[in-house]
């Protein structure tokens, strides 16, 4: 095995808990050289787990300081560290790059020596493919937390993109298992770059030629399932950053467990929590492109998001009196909060809603989902029925209708017996 | 009355000048060569025009946005013949003054044709995911692809933008012809039957670059380094890359 193999099979292997992928929302052109964003992303392939895999991610080097509980990488784990030259990270992402493997470079590092240090030698890399390998492809970089201002200014000018990583959901949370860090040290850096960013955007308004400040705005991530957050405090969370630091992502990480080391982390064999990591992603969703508040979804008294059906179904069996909806009176902001249906499928019917009344067969070749849809709303042969049905009737009825694809594997286990 | 046309959009084109010329409202296309050939009923010989073809276009941007009318162009690049059938009805009532009927989503042949352009843009989306060059000696990137439907014309000038800097090719190995980029434009290009021979999906017999070997290693070796065992699910990585487009994907040998 070449030595740049092995190195590329530790690096990576290292950076692939970092789950941010997206490539999207650059508009980077190619001013003569090579590449360019694509405004949508494009996912070059897909990891055995379901993963897109849009760019290369690998980490400079996994050597670290820190000794974060949580992380592969801490400085006490007993695994084989490597290091990239610059020269090295520049030719894999330029031969991967004119193979249509990847869309661009996701680089990241651990700490080493200090923060400045680390910041200089991540900048020096994409620095050197954006002006002498006339590089315009996409960037995701990390921004190193305590790195001084202008060489985070700097790298914004070279990056799409720039994220830090909350880890913890809470401070806490933090302290339990990373006791150097704290959230402080990541708001500062965000808000910083954000600061930045409005005031390139300012300056593009008056001035013709500003240059790009990362043009695809920030990300960060936060582990779940490693401390004993509720889903209430994560979103709370989430949204909390996303307003104050216009963020454009927040990932979140279900804990693979990585070792026994820590009493207080679940330990190694315990299967990361898929589903509740996916409810999470629904539950920013709607935030996200469906109107919906934090404490509509989430209130005192229902804390946790419930893992057996969709949080837009679960908020629309806790609100009989906001149905059924007439999906041929009923605006599009209402008709995206009925169950199953979708933007897309919303935009569909308020089109096709026009032409004359809607019936079940043509909502369905719609690609509404229909089974769950029908009790929330009314088409043109619903069948007349007398106020709301019990909610819990309408719960296990969807339920036993539903195939969810989490308990296939049950099923098909129950199967094989016969 | 079946209208038998050459198979190319300008010819399809003709067709719908045809059927309002001669007043055949039930008109319909088919190819001349293809086995659904109707024996029953009445049929006519279209020849392709260019001149008639051109007004049929002209006619459309003119009665919708520039976007709307290349979707007639992209769904008859499905293929499908009924789809063609759909668009030709489409068509038809778009110049009868009904332009408003596309956003008809209840309407069958409506949904059928919105359904039609999300599949050809899906495909389209994928062959700029999963092409997969390899460098040969003399420095040409070169790749080999078979797509569900005719989306080569479609990814171009994407190809042209972003790789503009290297010479490429990518060859269409299902219906015989390829996209060669030369550093100035992209051209058609059919290959001679010794070339097609050295090129197919499986097996290509090209000189490649000393480097290449190396770095289809490398990125095997970052696919499979980059997933995490205890998350490996498998009916969604099949759901997202289907295993028809494995043959291409340097990282699926």
């Amino acid at each position: 095995m070449h030595r740049i193999q092995e190195k590329l099979s530790i690096l990576a292997d290292a950076a692939k808990y970092d789950v941010s992928c997206s490539s999207s929302g650059s508009k980077r052109k190619n001013t003569g050289g090579i590449g360019n964003a694509s405004s949508s992303g494009i996912c070059h392939s897909y990891t055995e787990d379901g993963r897109c895999v849009s760019l290369l991610k690998i980490l400079l080097t996994n050597h670290c300081i820190y000794d974060c509980a949580f992380c592969v990488s801490r400085r006490s784990n007993d695994v084989k560290r490597a290091a990239f030259t610059v020269e090295e990270v520049v030719s894999l992402t330029m031969n991967f790059y004119r193979r249509n493997y990847i869309e661009g470079l996701f680089l990241s590092s651990g700490i080493f020596k200090n923060a400045d240090y680390t910041m200089e030698r991540l900048l020096r890399i994409v620095k050197k493919l954006r002006t002498e390998e006339h590089f315009h492809g996409y960037i995701h970089l990390k921004t190193i937390p305590g790195a001084s201002d202008d060489l985070i200014r700097e790298a914004g000018l070279y990056a799409d993109r720039m994220s830090i990583n909350l880890e913890l959901p809470t401070e806490a949370g933090l302290k339990m298992v990373a006791p150097d860090k704290d959230h402080a040290s990541v708001r500062k850096p965000l808000a910083y770059v954000n600061q930045q960013m409005q005031t390139y955007k300012a300056e593009s308004k008056l001035i013709k030629h500003v240059p790009s400040f990362v043009p695809a705005g920030q990300s960060t991530q936060m582990v779940i399932g490693a401390t004993p957050e509720s889903d209430r405090e994560i979103m709370q969370v989430a949204k909390e950053f996303y307003d104050q630091y216009r963020l454009r992502r927040v990932y979140y990480s279900g804990y693979v467990p990585v070792n026994n080391h820590h009493e207080l982390l679940p330990q190694t064999g315990t299967p990361p929590p898929l589903i509740r990591e996916h409810r999470l992603y629904q539950t920013d969703w709607l935030l996200r492109f469906y109107q919906f508040e934090v404490d509509e979804i989430l209130d005192a008294d229902h804390t946790h998001l419930d893992l057996e059906i969709d949080p837009k179904l679960s908020w629309a069996l806790r609100n009989p009196h906001l149905f059924p909806v007439d999906i041929h009176t009923a605006d599009f902001n209402t008709i995206i909060r009925i169950p199953g249906i979708g933007r897309l499928s919303a935009r569909k019917i308020v089109q096709a809603r026009r032409f004359g009344r809607l019936h079940e067969y043509q909502l369905r070749k719609m690609g509404i989902a229909f089974n769950r849809a029908q009790h929330f709303m009314v088409c043109a042969d619903t069948p007349i029925r007398l106020g709301m049905p019990d909610m819990h009737t309408v719960r296990s009825q969807i339920l036993q209708e539903s195939q969810s694809k989490y308990n296939l594997r049950f099923r098909t286990a129950q199967l094989s017996l016969f | 009355m079946q209208y038998l046309y050459d198979g190319t959009y300008t010819g399809w084109l003709t067709c719908v000048f045809e059927s309002f010329e001669r007043k055949e409202a039930d008109a319909e296309p088919a190819i001349h060569n293809a086995p659904s050939a109707d024996l029953f009923r009445g049929t006519r010989t279209i020849i392709t025009d260019n001149a008639k073809a051109k007004r049929v276009y002209d006619g459309l941007c003119h009665k919708l946005t520039h976007q709307r009318a290349a979707d007639f162009f992209r769904a008859f690049l499905s293929e499908d013949p009924q789809a063609h059938t759909a668009a030709f009805r489409i068509i038809r009532q778009v110049f009868t003054g009904n332009a408003a009927m596309l956003e008809n989503y209840g309407d069958t042949d409506v949904l059928y044709f919105a359904q039609t352009l999300k599949k050809v843009s899906r495909e389209r989306h994928r062959m700029k995911a999963f092409i997969r060059f390899r460098k040969s000696s003399d420095g040409l990137y070169f790749s080999v692809v078979e797509p569900d439907f005719n989306v080569l014309p479609m990814i171009a000038r994407f190809f042209r933008d972003r790789y503009a800097d290297q010479r490429w090719l990518i060859y269409d190995a299902r219906r015989r012809y390829g996209l060669l980029y030369d550093l100035q434009s992209v051209s058609e290009v059919a290959l001679t039957h010794n070339e097609k021979e050295t090129l197919t999906a499986g097996t290509v017999s090209i000189a490649l670059d000393e480097k290449e070997t190396l770095y289809q290693q490398l990125w095997q070796q970052y696919f499979k380094s980059t997933s995490i065992a205890s998350r490996k699910n498998t009916r969604l990585h099949l759901q997202h890359v289907p295993k028809r487009y494995w043959k291409y994907l340097t990282e699926k040998w």
